[in-house]
């Protein structure tokens, strides 16, 4: 069986950068497309009717003025009811245009939000745990929510007139230029430098919104932790220390803010200015033209209103930039995340598994953790010692082996490298022979189930929580795992069965119902390896026996490895693995180890301390 | 088992209607339990009245931004209409004189319009500026309070509101409210500011058509209405589903080791997209009502203006008016309709801040049931001498429950007490009460004979601390964790007090204190974790410990080592410690068998293991399974 090269693969995830990535702001929303795309006639056809709305604006006051300059100045008003007529139909288009502007990008822009956060989700529910356990949850969460809807936002509103005032501005002007290539070459000698000096603050501008935004995915960390860790903080009386670095924290995103707020106001400044310069340059420029005789009266009066009309399509570019910026370090927030590629993948040619026996080996595993990504030069990857250095075991089909190791021996790692929660540093994890890393990942983990120390438990039915990958897991088979884990009985007595709520938004259940469950989890389906990691750690000694007598039925007739921590435990198991500095070092039953091996009856000699 | 089927924003008041066990076929995976976040009419009023209770309670101390915004708004639009005067003034007055040879009219009336120019752009900094800062003060404030609310609310409200949603208060709520700040202030002051001045102008001007207008109010205001109803009702359910996208979200990214162990990704993303999908059609729906609305309000404006043109025409015609005064109302009438739309966006920004403040208004409106004493007793030197007298307890969501049935218990100072029995019988109870996360419905708890609830709680978390079963560490160094304990502790006494629980693993960490620990304590194992906040007790040095045994976990030598570190510790301070595990009992100076909120068995462990009974059952059982 070809095994992939057991070289050290360093490949892991990046840590959240620690400075921001410069880029240009067109760069950063370009890549948006992918997700703008399938919606583009969509928003196309609002920017459309937006520049046929601001057409339509603009010939309503003109054919007022027709109104005003012809029946009402000549005294005539026969032909007065159809040009009221024509004003009511063109304000009847204009409302319709209005609508059509934002009716047309209402789904689309949310449907786009909704479709970036559910690749955002799924890419990250494919990422190792590696990654996770580096980026703080509160800048997944941030960029999930917070960085998306401002993508939204940009995309219904900004984005259109960004694009729609761009091209009034540049047509207006060109039709200035036409007009007068003389006032057309003092407007652009005069936009050149304003328009520079919007680039730079912008730019400036979105490597401030970049920061606001990183800080408040921290601050949304700390809000993660405060309601989480809310048992702890109030136990210690920390309340008043995690508000006021949470205050701080919202000090220093306020502060971030605030210099944001700088930059509009001088960014609007300068746009204010360059269509009021204009305006004055006209003036002067003109009339010194009209005394000159290079100008007529009627065409600077031309120019002063097409400069009049393009006042606020310029002017509302200050505002529009700012979006701009926002949505582009959103957009790189985003696409940080994405870029990561997933470290733990399928093979490029799986191995198909036919019926898995069971036989689970190690061979001269290693694994160290890295202890800083490349993104953080600063420290350098840390030359850190291995957590395990060379193991060796096999477990026999069928057979249940107990890993017996000190705290912090690296029991836990060496079980997540079954499933590849983890990948190996070097040396390899062979099921049946064959390299787990050769396998298609939903195989290995259909005949692998591994259940955690801490049974985390999802605010969803019971159903749902046992049945966690196999949705269609009939209740017939979910019935079967809870009684195989001892669990039938409570689930039985909850107020709505099988479809009653539990985890955090539901009913809160004990220890030792939390553990049943875990390993409900892990036999359905009957996957034919299970590694438990510590299945009795959050029990008390009245329900002990209970879960105890669970496991047992739960290990008949499977490969198991187990971490145990107690004589009880180990003496579920048919034999027992000692791993002790980063390799096992003895195998054999519980009484041989217990005879023969000192380091093992330190660890597990039920002789404690009595008064 | 402890039921929490409460209503889950039960803290809004009774008018929240308790959701039916019905739940919708494609949300079936999230089994029966409370969502009652519909909102009836009469609390929809309360909220909202709740929320701007809220807004006018922020803004009151910021009066004087608000004035100068205003202010600058005015002079502001007042510079614009100077502009197009001096335009008119250059032409119309300029040009000739200039073709005379006297070019000064012209030079001033252009230096003006230079000059209004600069009034103008430097106006627009300066309101942005105001407003833009008066906008991150309230967010401030706003972001404190419900945070520092929210820390001081009961144990119980956490449970029972759940963090997830809390999350999602202080995050997308306030974003959302960011977003009001960001943008509204500009469309509401301004487009107030026009909606004041220009009718008091078209009044002026000709009050025949400035009746007209007025009339065109009428449909303005039942479209408003209905718009504000429409999406503040689409909005509340956008701010109920992002609720649960959040939730969604936090949990598979807490749990992702088993969403990856049992190939959960697929069923987890059919979740979110179902969540996903409800959100967005909410905002969809707010969306388009918006559209609706701003399309409403620019046609009434446009028939508006015709219907002034066609009676300014016949009244012009007739002789009632001039044309100068018809011109210039038309175009004042135009300036009327344009701030509209921008009154549109604000409104649309407000009515979505408005859901996200009606929930903050809730959280802050909830009472803070375990609060502190105005007038707390001192308390210098905790002796650590604890006392229940007639203690009757029953948690409030389930006050016909009682949990504890007049107990009364004296532990001296310095005693360690085991607490033993099953499930429920109201060991955890009594620690909680001890450590203050609930009040006793009747009776006292004291420590040193004062009533807990006369303690500050600086004083009293000093004096006392618990330690829970799950050990929670926050991101950050190992240093930072155990300084959790008592912040401003020295490196050498964080050493110190890593130490004295025999965490010697820390020494084999690559950076040692300093190693990061990595989200949620990713980094070490559970047992690991329990050591870490086992040495947060040593470093909090106080005199009475709550523990809710935390040693799970740990192998058998690091658990003997805890206990053997824990005697030394304990030894001169008051223990209360709830033994999952019997050999902890072994430590104690008492053990007391708990069954259904009463002491079934009270003595020394050995005592208790002569006499026989339950404890001596159990020890039983426990001995034989260490062998």
């Amino acid at each position: 069986m070809p095994a992939p090269s057991s070289q050290a693969q360093s490949s892991e995830p990046p840590d959240p950068p620690a400075v921001t990535p410069a880029g240009s702001t067109l760069g950063a929303l370009r890549r948006l497309r992918p997700y703008t795309r399938p919606h583009r006639r969509a928003l196309l056809g609002s920017g459309a009717a937006a520049l046929a709305g601001t057409l339509a604006a603009l010939v309503v006051p003109l054919v007022t003025r027709r109104i005003v300059d012809g029946p009402i100045t000549r005294g005539d008003l026969s032909p007065l009811p159809w040009l009221i007529a024509g004003v009511v139909a063109l304000g009847l288009v204009e409302a319709a245009l209005l609508f059509l502007r934002r009716r047309l990008v209402a789904r689309p822009t949310t449907a786009i939000e909704a479709r970036m956060r559910a690749d955002l989700y799924a890419h990250l529910q494919r990422l190792p745990i590696s990654f996770h356990d580096r980026w703080p949850s509160g800048q997944l969460l941030s960029r999930a929510i917070q960085d998306l809807s401002t993508i939204r936002r940009f995309l219904a509103f900004a984005g259109v007139f960004l694009v729609v005032n761009t091209i009034t501005a540049i047509v207006g002007i060109a039709v200035l230029g036409a007009l007068s290539w003389f006032l057309g070459v003092a407007i652009l000698v005069l936009a050149v430098p304003l328009v520079t000096l919007t680039l730079r603050i912008e730019k400036r501008f979105t490597a401030v919104a970049r920061r606001a935004q990183d800080q408040a995915g921290d601050l949304a960390t700390v809000v993660e932790e405060s309601a989480l860790g809310i048992r702890v903080l109030r136990s210690l009386g920390r309340g008043r220390e995690i508000s006021a670095r949470f205050l701080a924290d919202s000090r220093g995103l306020r502060g971030t803010q605030l210099r944001m707020v700088r930059l509009r106001a001088a960014l609007w400044c300068v746009l204010v200015l360059l269509p009021e310069l204009a305006i004055a340059v006209i003036l002067g420029l003109g009339t010194y033209g009209v005394a000159t005789g290079v100008l007529t009266v009627g065409t600077l009066v031309a120019a002063v209103t097409i400069m009049t009309y393009l006042y606020w399509p310029i002017a509302s570019l200050g505002w529009l930039l700012t979006e701009a910026g926002n949505a582009a370090a959103a957009s790189r927030r985003y696409w940080e995340v994405m870029d990561v590629s997933p470290a733990i993948v399928d093979a490029p040619s799986p191995v198909a598994l036919p019926a898995v026996r069971g036989r689970l080996e190690f061979r001269n595993v290693v694994f160290r953790y890295a202890e800083a990504g490349p993104a953080d030069p600063a420290i350098g990857t840390e030359a850190a010692g291995p957590v395990l250095d060379g193991v060796d075991l096999v477990v026999e089909p069928g057979e249940t082996m107990a890993l017996v190791g000190a705290t912090g021996s690296g029991k836990s790692v060496l079980t997540s490298l079954v499933a590849r929660l983890a990948d190996v540093t070097s040396g390899a994890v062979l099921l049946d022979g064959v390299d787990v890393r050769s396998l298609r990942l939903a195989d290995l983990r259909r005949a692998v189930a591994t259940a955690f120390e801490d049974p985390v438990l999802i605010s969803a039915s019971v159903r749902e929580n046992v049945a966690l990958g196999v949705p269609d897991a009939s209740d017939d088979e979910v019935w079967e795992a809870l009684r195989i884990a001892g669990a039938a009985g409570f689930v039985e007595r909850l107020p709505w069965g099988l479809r009653t709520r539990i985890g955090e938004q539901g009913l809160s259940l004990s220890g030792g119902q939390r553990q049943r469950l875990a390993l409900a989890r892990a036999v359905i389906g009957r996957p034919p390896v299970l590694v438990l990691d510590d299945p009795l750690s959050a029990l008390d000694v009245h329900t002990e026996a209970e879960v105890e007598a669970a496991l047992r039925s739960v290990l008949g007739g499977v490969t198991a490895l187990v971490v145990a921590h107690r004589p009880s435990t180990v003496q579920l198991a048919d034999r027992v693995a000692l791993l002790d500095g980063g390799r096992i070092t003895a195998v054999g039953t519980h009484r041989e180890l217990l005879v023969e091996n000192e380091t093992y009856r330190n660890l597990l000699s039920g002789e404690l301390v009595r008064s | 088992m402890s039921a929490e089927t409460e209503p889950a924003e039960s803290t809004i008041g009774t008018e929240t209607e308790p959701a039916e066990s019905t739940i919708e076929t494609d949300l079936e995976w999230r089994g029966v339990g409370d969502d009652s976040e519909e909102v009836t009419r009469a609390a929809g009023l309360k909220l909202a009245r709740s929320a701007r209770t809220l807004v006018a309670g922020l803004l009151r101390p910021r009066m004087k931004p608000v004035v100068l915004a205003l202010v600058i708004l005015v002079l502001e639009n007042a510079v614009m209409l100077t502009g197009p005067l001096l335009v008119a003034l250059a032409i119309d007055t300029g040009v000739p004189a200039a073709l005379d040879g006297r070019p000064a009219p012209l030079a001033w009336a252009v230096a003006g319009y230079a000059a209004s120019g600069l009034a103008a752009a430097g106006l627009r900094a300066a309101f942005l500026l105001v407003s833009g800062r008066l906008g991150q003060d309230v967010l401030l404030v706003l972001r404190d309070r419900v945070f520092r609310h929210a820390q001081r609310l009961a144990l119980e409200w956490h449970e029972s509101y759940t963090s997830g949603r809390l999350i999602s208060r202080l995050t997308s709520d306030l974003e959302s409210i960011d977003d009001l700040l960001d943008q509204g202030l500009d469309g509401l002051l301004g487009a107030l500011l026009t909606l004041g001045g220009i009718t008091t102008v078209l009044l002026l001007i000709d009050p025949v058509l400035a009746a007209v207008v007025l009339a065109g109010f009428v449909p303005l205001v039942v479209v408003t209405r209905w718009f504000q109803q429409r999406s503040r009702a689409s909005y509340r359910i956008t701010r109920t589903w992002v609720a649960r996208v959040i939730v969604h979200f936090v949990e598979s990214m807490n749990g992702i080791r088993a969403v990856q162990a049992y190939r959960r990704e697929a069923r987890n993303e059919s979740i979110m997209d179902q969540l996903g999908n409800r959100y967005r059609d909410a905002n969809a729906d707010a969306l388009l009502t918006l559209s609706w609305f701003v399309a409403c309000v620019r046609a009434v404006g446009n028939l508006t203006l015709a219907l002034v043109l066609l009676l300014g025409a016949l009244r012009v015609t007739g002789g009632a008016l001039e044309i100068g005064a018809l011109v210039a109302f038309l175009l004042y009438l135009r300036r009327f309709y344009d701030p509209l739309d921008q009154l549109a966006q604000f409104l649309n920004a407000y009515q979505s801040a408005a859901a996200a403040l009606e929930k903050l208004a809730s959280v802050l409106d909830t009472p803070v049931t375990v609060a502190e004493p105005t007038d707390p007793a001192p308390l210098d030197r905790p002796r650590g001498e604890l006392r229940f007298e007639a203690v009757t307890f029953a948690y409030p969501r389930a006050p016909e429950r009682i949990v504890l049935p007049e107990f009364s218990l004296e532990v001296p100072a310095g005693q360690t007490i085991a607490l033993v029995g099953e499930t429920g019988a109201g060991k955890t109870t009594l620690a909680k009460l001890a450590a203050r996360f609930h009040d006793p419905v009747s009776g006292h708890v004291r420590l040193d004979g004062v009533d807990l609830r006369d303690l500050a709680d600086a004083d009293l978390r000093r004096a006392l601390v618990m330690v829970t079963q799950e050990p929670f560490l926050f991101s950050g160094s190992l240093a930072d964790n155990v300084a959790l304990g008592r912040p401003g502790a020295t490196r050498a006494e964080i050493a110190a007090a890593v130490d004295a629980v025999g965490a010697g693993f820390v020494h084999e960490l690559p950076e040692g204190l300093d190693t990061d620990v990595r989200k949620r304590g990713g980094r070490l194992s559970a047992g690991q974790r329990q050591l870490v906040s086992l040495a947060r007790i040593v470093l909090a040095d106080p005199a009475v410990v709550l523990l809710d045994e935390a040693t799970s976990s740990l192998d058998i030598p690091s658990e003997r080592a805890v206990q053997a570190a824990l005697e030394t510790v304990l030894a001169d301070r008051t223990a209360l410690i709830i033994a999952h595990r019997l050999s902890t009992v072994a430590i104690a100076d008492r053990v007391l068998v708990l069954a259904e909120g009463r002491v079934i068995q009270d003595g020394t462990p050995a005592e208790l293991l002569r006499t026989g009974g339950d404890f001596a059952d159990l020890h039983a059982a426990w001995e034989s399974s260490l062998r």
